[in-house]
C-alpha cells in the first residue's frame, strides 16, 4: 500500500505541468505537423496522406523569405541588444531612487498597441513626415530619397518594438549583479572597461539570453511590421504564412512553413544554448 | 536554512494527523522521494510527455483529416418555395456588415430606424465583417456543423474567393424569395441586376458597389494620365502604388494586356504576371497596399495608383480636393459587396423586409449619400442632386453611361483549384 502511493504521489504532483504542457504544447505542436502532411482543399477536405512534399516545396518557394526573416531577426536583435543594454546598465547602476520611474518609461509603449505604434511609424518615417521632410527641405537629403518600404524600415520596426524585451531581462540580471564583486575587480588593479568585459557582461549573460529568446523568436516571425512599413521585397516568412493561411485556405502549406521556421528557431537555440553553457539558460528561464 | 529534511519532518506529523488518526505517520522514504527524487520526477516527466504524445497522436490519427465544405449545405432537390411558404415575420433582423458602410448620425443609423417604425422590425446592427476570407473563417465552422450563425443578412464581396464558396460551392445560402422583394426588381440599376457571379440574383443582390481605377496626384505629375500603362511608367519609379489584393492586381495585368479579366484563360494570367514582376522588377512599384494606399496618395509617398472610387471621393472632400480619380481607357474592374441570407438564418422574413426596403430610392439615396460608394439603387440620382448636389453630381457615386462602357467584370473562379491556381500566379509578385 505505502510503496503504492509512494509511487504515485510524484506522479500526482507532476499533473498541472504535464496537463500543461499536453493542453498548450503537444497537442498544438502535433496538430500542426499532422496539417503539414496532409492533402487536399477545403471543399473535398483535408486528409493525412504523409505528403512531405509540402516540406520541400515551401522551402524551394520561399526560401528567400525564410532567409529574410532570419536576417532581419538577427539584425534587429543585435540592434535592439546594442541600443537596450547601455540602457539597461544605465538604469541598474546610474538609476539610483529613480529606478522605477525609468523603468516605467521602458514599459510605456506597451499601453498603446503593437500595430498603432507601427502605424506611428509609419507617419513618421513618410516620404514627406516629420522627419524625412524636415531634412529634405533643409537640404540634407535628395528629394527621392526614402525610408518606408525598405528594409531598413522594417528593420527599424523590429528593433523599436524589441528594446523593452531586452531591457527588462538585461536590467534583471545586471540588478542582481552583487556590486562588491565589481568594487573587489578594482581592487585587484582592473581597468573599468576590462571590469566590464571580465564581470560585468558575463554575469548578465543569462539575461542576454533571455532578452534574445524573447526578441529573435518573436521577431523572426513578425509580419506586421513588414506588412505597414515594408515593400516589395521585404516579404518575411510570416507573411507568407498569414496569406496562406487566411487568404488562401491552404493550410499544408501554411502549416509546413510554420512547421519548418519552429523546427529551425529550436535548433538555432540550441547551438545559442549550446556554446552559452546550459547553466545560463537555466538561470534565464528561472 | 532548512534543509529538505528539515521541512518533511516538521510536517510529517500533521499530515498524518490530517490524513486520519489510525493511520501510521508517514514513511520518512515517502517524503523524501517527494523533495528529493529529482531523477524519478524527470523520468516522470519525460515519460509522461511520450505518453502524453502518443495518446494525443493517436487520437488525432485516428481523427485525422479536415472534412471538406463541399455541398455540405442545402441539398439541390430542396423544395424552397414550400419552405418559404412557411417562414413568418418575427420582428427582429441581424443584421451583419463591414464597418462605416451604412448611414450613421451619433451612432443612430436613421434608414434602419425608418425601417423599425414602418415595419415593426427591430434591427440588431453588427459591424463585425472586416474583411471577405476572416470572417469566412469565422462562420465556416457553425454553417458546416447545419447551425445558424446569429446573422440573418450578412455583407460580402461577390466575387471574392470565400463568398463564391459560401453560397455557390458549399450552398451555404438561403435562395432569395423574389417575391418579397418587388422593389428590386423595379427599381435595381443594370449594373446591379446583371452579374455574372450571380445571374439571376439567386442568392445575392447588391449592397454597394465600386470601380477599382487610377488615382493620382496631378502636383506630383503634370501630364495627363489615361491608360493602365501609365503605371508601369519608369518616369514614376518608386512611387507608383498596386493593390495587395491578388485579385485586383492580376486583373489589372490582364486589362494592360487588353484582356477582359472575365473570360481570361490561364495562359493570359501567367503572361499578366510576366508583366508585373517586369514592373516590380525595375523598381517602379513602391508597394502592393492593402486601404493604405489612400493615405499613402495623400501624404505624397506615391503619385499614381490603383485606387477604389469611392476612397478618392471621400478624400476629396476631406482636405485632398487635388487628388484624381481616372477610368483607364483599357477599363476600369467594377466590384459589388451583396447581402445574403446564410443558410439556417432565423428570421429570413424580415430579412427580405429590409432588402425590398433598401431598394426604395429614398432608402437607397440617403444610404449612399453617406457611403459615397456607387448604389444598386437606381432612380436615387434625381433625390441626392437635390438633397446633396456634391453626391448626386459625382461621377463616381453615379457613374456616367462613358464609364459604363468601361466597366469590367472580374475573373470568377470555377473552383478552388482554379482559385488556387491564380493564387500561384500572382502571389509570388507580391510575396517577393
Amino acid at each position: 500500500m505505502t510503496t503504492w502511493r509512494q509511487r504515485l504521489i510524484p506522479y500526482i504532483l507532476g499533473l498541472p505541468s504535464t496537463f500543461w504542457l499536453t493542453v498548450f504544447f503537444a497537442v498544438p505542436m502535433i496538430s500542426v505537423l499532422s496539417v503539414s502532411l496532409m492533402t487536399g482543399n477545403p471543399e473535398q477536405g483535408y486528409s493525412l496522406t504523409w505528403h512531405f512534399g509540402t516540406f520541400w516545396d515551401g522551402l524551394k518557394t520561399y526560401n528567400t523569405q525564410f532567409i529574410r526573416s532570419f536576417e532581419y531577426g538577427a539584425i534587429s536583435t543585435v540592434a535592439a541588444l546594442v541600443i537596450g543594454y547601455p540602457i539597461a546598465y544605465f538604469i541598474a547602476f546610474r538609476g539610483g531612487r529613480h529606478k522605477s520611474t525609468l523603468l516605467f518609461i521602458i514599459l510605456l509603449p506597451f499601453l498603446v498597441s503593437y500595430v498603432i505604434r507601427m502605424l506611428a511609424w509609419n507617419f513618421l518615417l513618410a516620404d514627406q513626415g516629420a522627419i524625412l521632410g524636415t531634412l529634405k527641405n533643409i537640404g540634407i537629403l535628395p528629394q527621392s530619397a526614402r525610408v518606408l518600404s525598405t528594409p531598413l524600415a522594417v528593420i527599424t520596426g523590429l528593433t523599436y518594438d524589441a528594446i523593452p524585451y531586452m531591457v527588462l531581462p538585461v536590467y534583471v540580471a545586471l540588478e542582481k549583479i552583487d556590486r562588491r564583486v565589481i568594487r573587489a575587480a578594482g581592487d585587484l588593479y582592473a581597468s573599468p572597461s576590462k571590469a566590464f568585459m571580465r564581470i560585468v557582461l558575463p554575469l548578465s549573460s543569462a539575461g542576454i539570453f533571455a532578452g534574445f529568446l524573447l526578441v529573435f523568436v518573436t521577431n523572426v516571425g513578425d509580419y506586421v511590421a513588414a506588412t505597414i512599413l515594408g515593400g516589395p521585397g521585404t516579404t518575411m516568412i510570416g507573411n507568407v504564412i498569414e496569406t496562406s493561411y487566411l487568404e488562401d485556405l491552404n493550410y499544408p502549406t501554411a502549416a509546413a512553413l510554420s512547421s519548418i521556421l519552429m523546427i529551425v528557431l529550436l535548433v538555432v537555440i540550441f547551438l545559442y544554448a549550446r556554446t552559452f553553457g546550459t547553466e545560463a539558460v537555466e538561470e534565464a528561464v528561472a | 536554512m532548512q534543509t529538505p529534511d528539515d521541512v518533511s519532518a516538521a510536517a510529517a506529523p500533521a499530515g498524518a494527523a490530517a490524513a486520519s488518526g489510525a493511520q501510521p505517520p508517514l514513511d520518512p522514504a515517502l517524503l523524501r522521494g517527494l523533495t528529493q527524487a529529482r531523477h524519478t520526477r524527470r523520468r516522470f516527466l519525460r515519460g509522461a510527455g511520450l505518453g502524453g504524445g502518443a495518446l494525443a497522436t493517436s487520437a488525432l490519427l485516428s481523427a485525422c483529416g479536415i472534412k471538406g465544405t463541399q455541398a455540405s449545405g442545402a441539398t439541390p432537390a430542396f423544395d424552397w418555395t414550400a419552405w418559404w411558404s412557411r417562414q413568418k415575420q418575427h420582428g427582429v433582423l441581424n443584421f451583419a456588415n463591414w464597418p462605416l458602410y451604412i448611414d450613421t448620425d451619433h451612432g443612430k443609423h436613421p434608414s434602419l430606424e425608418q425601417f423599425t417604425a414602418k415595419t415593426g422590425i427591430k434591427v440588431n446592427y453588427y459591424e463585425v465583417i472586416q474583411d471577405n476570407a476572416p470572417f469566412y473563417a469565422q462562420v465556416s465552422p457553425t454553417l458546416r456543423a447545419g447551425q445558424p450563425i446569429g446573422y440573418d443578412i450578412i455583407v460580402m464581396t461577390d466575387n471574392d474567393w470565400t463568398t463564391i464558396e459560401l453560397f455557390r460551392v458549399n450552398r451555404w445560402a438561403t435562395p432569395l424569395e423574389h417575391g418579397l422583394i418587388p422593389n428590386f426588381f423595379i427599381n435595381a440599376t443594370p449594373l446591379a441586376r446583371n452579374r455574372s457571379v450571380d445571374p439571376g440574383n439567386e442568392f445575392t443582390i447588391p449592397w454597394q458597389s465600386g470601380f477599382t481605377g487610377i488615382a493620382y496626384d496631378p502636383t506630383k505629375i503634370k501630364r495627363e494620365i489615361n491608360s493602365v500603362h501609365d503605371l508601369w511608367d519608369p518616369a514614376f519609379k518608386g512611387h507608383v502604388g498596386m493593390m495587395s489584393d491578388n485579385t485586383e492586381l492580376g486583373s489589372v495585368g490582364l486589362l494592360a494586356l487588353g484582356i477582359d479579366p472575365a473570360t481570361s484563360t490561364r495562359a493570359d494570367w501567367k503572361k499578366a504576371a510576366t508583366l508585373l514582376t517586369k514592373q516590380r522588377k525595375q523598381g517602379i512599384v513602391r508597394q502592393y497596399y492593402d486601404q493604405s494606399y489612400i493615405k499613402a496618395l495623400e501624404n505624397g509617398d506615391i503619385w499614381i495608383t490603383q485606387a477604389w472610387s469611392g476612397d478618392i471621393f471621400q478624400a476629396n472632400n476631406s482636405g485632398y480636393p487635388h487628388l484624381k480619380f481616372v477610368v483607364p481607357n483599357e477599363g476600369m474592374m467594377v466590384w459589388t459587396d451583396v447581402m445574403m441570407v446564410p443558410l439556417h438564418a432565423q428570421n429570413p422574413v424580415d430579412a427580405m423586409e429590409w432588402m425590398n426596403f433598401y431598394y426604395e430610392p429614398k432608402i437607397g439615396a440617403e444610404v449612399a449619400d453617406w457611403v459615397d460608394y456607387v448604389t444598386p439603387v437606381g432612380n436615387t440620382q434625381p433625390i441626392l442632386k437635390k438633397s446633396d448636389p456634391s453626391v448626386g453630381n459625382s461621377p463616381l457615386v453615379f457613374p456616367t453611361t462613358a464609364m459604363d462602357d468601361k466597366v469590367r467584370q472580374y475573373y470568377s473562379y470555377k473552383d478552388y483549384d482554379d482559385f488556387n491556381a491564380w493564387n500561384n500566379v500572382f502571389n509570388p509578385i507580391i510575396q517577393s
